[in-house]
């Protein structure tokens, strides 16, 4: 640690041991920040739906009838729960998918081009988020029939 | 508990994380390759894309060989992740313990049935 020189200094709040109750609220998190911790909620959202990913990939190539079955849970749903339902988790993951994705090639060209600025930090943060939501709103109307 | 990062950090022994960083990109950069690969072939089938079109694309032996790397790139990369998940925030040994055993078990069990179903096509 650097210990700077200069007294006027305005004193900082100061965050060791992160409370989720008491400093989460307050704590303003840069826009990099943002991407990289949508990128472990991200990642961890596509980890516990893995089972129903495959299940998609399973019915989807298996056979006609399965096909069948793969369309009809967005469309009758399954047991109680409706198809929009099962429409609105496929966006979470058509989301976590984007953002995962975007946000790793920022950390690869990060890694190539050694772009560790502070500014291409902030910058490519926007483009990350604007471009995952973005996407993200564009195959939810598809998936929703909007067009 | 001693300082052991920044200029203080010890920089010798095993098992600094290098492998884990490396084999998470190189995964990942398959699986954005294979995500290209997949959406061009989606892309450039003329009409609709129906059952047929859809398991079209994954009947090729070349397709499946790559798919099944895939398979095993994204176990791998998964893996570290959630290791890197639990690690920072679960700190009780006998918990951190069970849950990378979970994972590991979730992971193996989930590329088993992706394998499955892919060699049956």
């Amino acid at each position: 640690m650097t210990e700077l020189a200069t007294p006027s200094r305005p004193q900082r709040p100061e965050f060791r041991n992160i409370n989720a109750f008491k400093d989460l609220p307050t704590y303003r998190l840069p826009l990099a920040g943002w991407v990289s911790i949508l990128h472990r909620v991200s990642g961890a959202l596509m980890f516990l739906l893995l089972p129903f990913i495959i299940w998609l990939f399973d019915t989807s190539v298996t056979s006609e009838y399965s096909f069948a079955r793969f369309s009809a849970l967005f469309s009758a749903g399954a047991g109680f729960v409706p198809g929009w339902f099962f429409k609105l988790v496929a966006l979470a993951l058509i989301w976590a998918y984007l953002h995962h994705i975007i946000a790793g090639i920022r950390h690869l060209w990060m890694d190539v081009a050694h772009a560790v600025s502070k500014e291409f930090g902030r910058s490519s943060a926007i483009v990350t988020l604007t471009l995952s939501m973005a996407l993200t709103a564009v195959l939810g109307a598809k998936l929703f029939g909007l067009y | 508990m001693s300082v052991n990062y920044g200029s203080k950090r010890i920089v010798v022994g095993a098992h600094y994380g290098l492998r884990d960083w490396l084999s998470q990109r190189i995964t990942a950069i398959l699986m954005v390759l294979f995500t290209f690969v997949v959406l061009a072939q989606v892309l450039f089938t003329r009409g609709p894309i129906g059952y047929e079109a859809w398991a079209g694309i994954f009947a090729a032996q070349w397709m499946k060989v790559l798919t099944f790397a895939v398979i095993i790139a994204l176990a791998w990369h998964v893996w570290v992740g959630m290791r890197d998940i639990w690690m920072d925030y679960i700190k009780p040994v006998w918990l951190r313990l069970s849950l990378q055993v979970f994972t590991i078990v979730w992971l193996v069990g989930c590329a088993g049935w992706a394998i499955q179903v892919l060699w049956r096509l």
